[in-house]
């Protein structure tokens, strides 16, 4: 690429080396077979772990399932992975000197973050996908139709797609791999503070008031009522989870306006 | 050496790389301060200084990651700054901060980076293959770079940054932290691309690795250009070196007393039984300081009289402080 190639060409290398970036990761993917197992190993211990250990003493309103209630819950943690992995890789990239590699070389500036992000969707659809099987496995189910489960999935898509751009900017915030490393238990409680594995109903005012607004419960919410698993809320709740599919969708476009332009912001200029 | 030998007066001959009056500041750390470089087509230019003396922050500027807050700087003929895509086209990069990914094997390595320089997924297989083979990798292509030795990384590192057969090669101490037998391989290899036509640009704190590679030298100290010159030309810019051991440890005292006297320089005790000082420019002959040494009744068992190396030169210009010229 050289300083004047037209913005449609520059467009097509954009692409092309995005593509070879996500290829990169699906090639450390290959030579990490343990990595696979773990993925597809992870999804059964959690619906075990919650499903049958947790869940033998859950209530669920109305003496529903548990599991049905559950999976909805899993799937979400699943989608907020995104900026735990992004952001390590990131922040590997930039510590061990990969990413100044990468900004010394004639390739697309931009490929690098939408790549990153690229790669972090396939990974994420195929991690979904696994857990969607252990679901299955143990009895979960969508009930309303083809398109409104499709609905569902691609809402966790889109909001996974919009926390990748987080891990993207946090990664490239800390610029250092072992710090990276130690934020990403963070992502557990993250995740628990939310209606994913419990009912809100019970938590004291302020935590239930943390927990109703994490995005966490919106998208877990709304899949439960896309999905038709029991779980939805009824009566007097906070908004985000009166309307959980506008409340996650507006999270998303919220995380996008303002982390994208960080991000891009921060990769051009880190280093300078 | 490499075939070349190109007088230091040749400066002013196709230059690859040119810095002018480069200034960087990080808050209230000057890194640069008006550093001014030349380096001439196929040649290797050592730039030698302690940690913290610039040379990262100079190498970071001229291959395009960092800008210069004042001066500016031509890499094959670009600006860095302006026709920053342009330089990026002709220049390779590696050592200190430019890596590898670690979970690809070498040949994985290979394929993705010439994917990123714009070559053919065929072009890209087949470069990685002729680089691995020229340059001794082929054995450990298919195997993790993190299960590699460090020589092996820098080694993979190095011709990383080969795949587009750049113009201009930035090595950031590209043998820090290696085994002796690792340098000579990265020495060797660089001595190979030199003959291909390859312009580099070395930064190292080994001075025996300038010594070996460069054709000139940068000496930088606080950012600033403190000495210039082949390796031979700056080591007679501090006279040669006297060793003397003595036959008898008594005669010590007198005989730091006369070299102080001869030399104009205090000497510095070696052992019980010896001493070294550094002699003035031109001045000096052998047999004259060995009469002087019997007539003062000093009987030496050994007198040496060698050329000082270049770390013996650079302790003494990064001591000055002052630039030199």
């Amino acid at each position: 690429m050289t300083a004047r190639t037209s913005p449609l060409r520059r467009l097509g290398w954009t692409l092309t080396d995005g593509l070879t970036l996500v290829g990169r990761e699906l090639g450390r993917l290959r030579q990490e077979p343990g990595q696979i197992v773990a993925a597809l190993v992870f999804p059964v211990i959690m619906v075990v772990l919650f499903g049958y250990v947790f869940g033998s003493a859950i209530q669920v309103p109305n003496g529903d399932d548990y599991r049905e209630y559950l999976m909805p819950g899993l799937f979400a943690m699943v989608t907020f992975s995104a900026w735990l992995g992004v952001m390590t890789r990131m922040a590997t990239d930039a510590s061990r000197g990969v990413m100044d590699r990468f900004r010394s070389m004639p390739m697309a500036r931009l490929a690098v973050p939408f790549g990153q992000t690229g790669a972090d969707l396939l990974t994420g659809l195929l991690m979904l996908a696994i857990m969607v099987g252990a679901g299955l496995l143990v009895g979960w189910q969508p009930h309303r139709g083809v398109i409104t489960t499709a609905q569902a999935f691609l809402l966790m898509i889109v909001l996974r797609y919009a926390l990748s751009w987080v891990g993207v900017y946090l990664g490239l915030a800390v610029k250092n791999d072992q710090i990276a490393d130690a934020l990403v238990p963070l992502g557990l409680p993250f995740t628990m503070l939310s209606n994913a594995f419990v009912p809100t109903a019970g938590m004291p005012g302020w935590l239930r008031f943390l927990a109703d607004w994490n995005p966490v419960s919106a998208l877990t919410a709304a899949s439960r009522g896309l999905f038709g698993n029991p779980g939805v809320p009824s009566g007097n709740v906070d908004w985000p989870l009166a309307h959980p599919v506008t409340a996650t969708l507006l999270w998303s476009v919220a995380l996008l306006v303002i982390f994208v332009p960080l991000s891009l912001r921060a990769y051009l200029r880190s280093g300078r | 050496m490499t075939a070349y030998n190109v007088p230091s007066s040749g400066v002013m001959a196709d230059p690859m790389v040119v810095a002018e009056g480069l200034h960087k500041s990080f808050g209230d750390h000057h890194a640069l301060r008006g550093l001014d470089l030349s380096v001439v087509r196929g040649t290797v230019c050592g730039l030698l200084g302690a940690n913290g003396a610039g040379k990262t922050t100079a190498v970071r500027i001229l291959a395009t990651l960092s800008d210069p807050d004042a001066g500016h700087a031509r890499v094959a003929g670009y600006d860095v700054v302006r026709e920053a895509g342009e330089v990026r086209a002709r220049i390779g990069l590696a050592g200190q901060y430019a890596a590898v990914d670690e979970k690809l094997t070498g040949r994985g390595n290979l394929r993705m980076f010439g994917r990123l320089y714009h070559l053919s997924r065929r072009a890209a297989h087949r470069r990685a293959d002729e680089l691995l083979e020229r340059f001794g990798l082929m054995d450990a292509a298919d195997r993790p770079v993190a299960s590699y030795s460090g020589g092996m990384r820098r080694r993979l590192d190095l011709i990383t940054s080969l795949i587009r057969r750049p113009e201009v090669l930035f090595l950031d101490e590209p043998t820090t932290g290696l085994d002796p037998r690792s340098r000579g391989e990265i020495w060797n290899s660089v001595r190979e691309l030199v003959a291909d036509g390859t312009t580099v640009l070395l930064t190292t704190q080994y001075l025996d690795e300038a010594d070996h590679l460069a054709d000139d030298i940068v000496v930088i100290d606080h950012g600033q250009v403190i000495a210039t010159g082949t390796p031979e030309e700056l080591k007679a810019t501090i006279g040669d070196r006297l060793d003397v051991t003595l036959e008898d440890p008594a005669a010590l005292p007198a005989a730091m007393t006369h070299l102080n006297t001869l030399a104009n320089t205090d000497p510095t005790p070696v052992g019980p039984d010896g001493l070294s000082v550094v002699l003035p420019v031109g001045g000096l002959r052998l047999a004259d300081i060995v009469r002087e040494l019997d007539h003062a009744g000093v009987a030496a068992a050994d007198v040496r009289l060698r050329r000082p190396t270049l770390d013996e030169v650079f302790l003494r210009l990064t001591d000055r402080k002052e630039p030199v010229r």
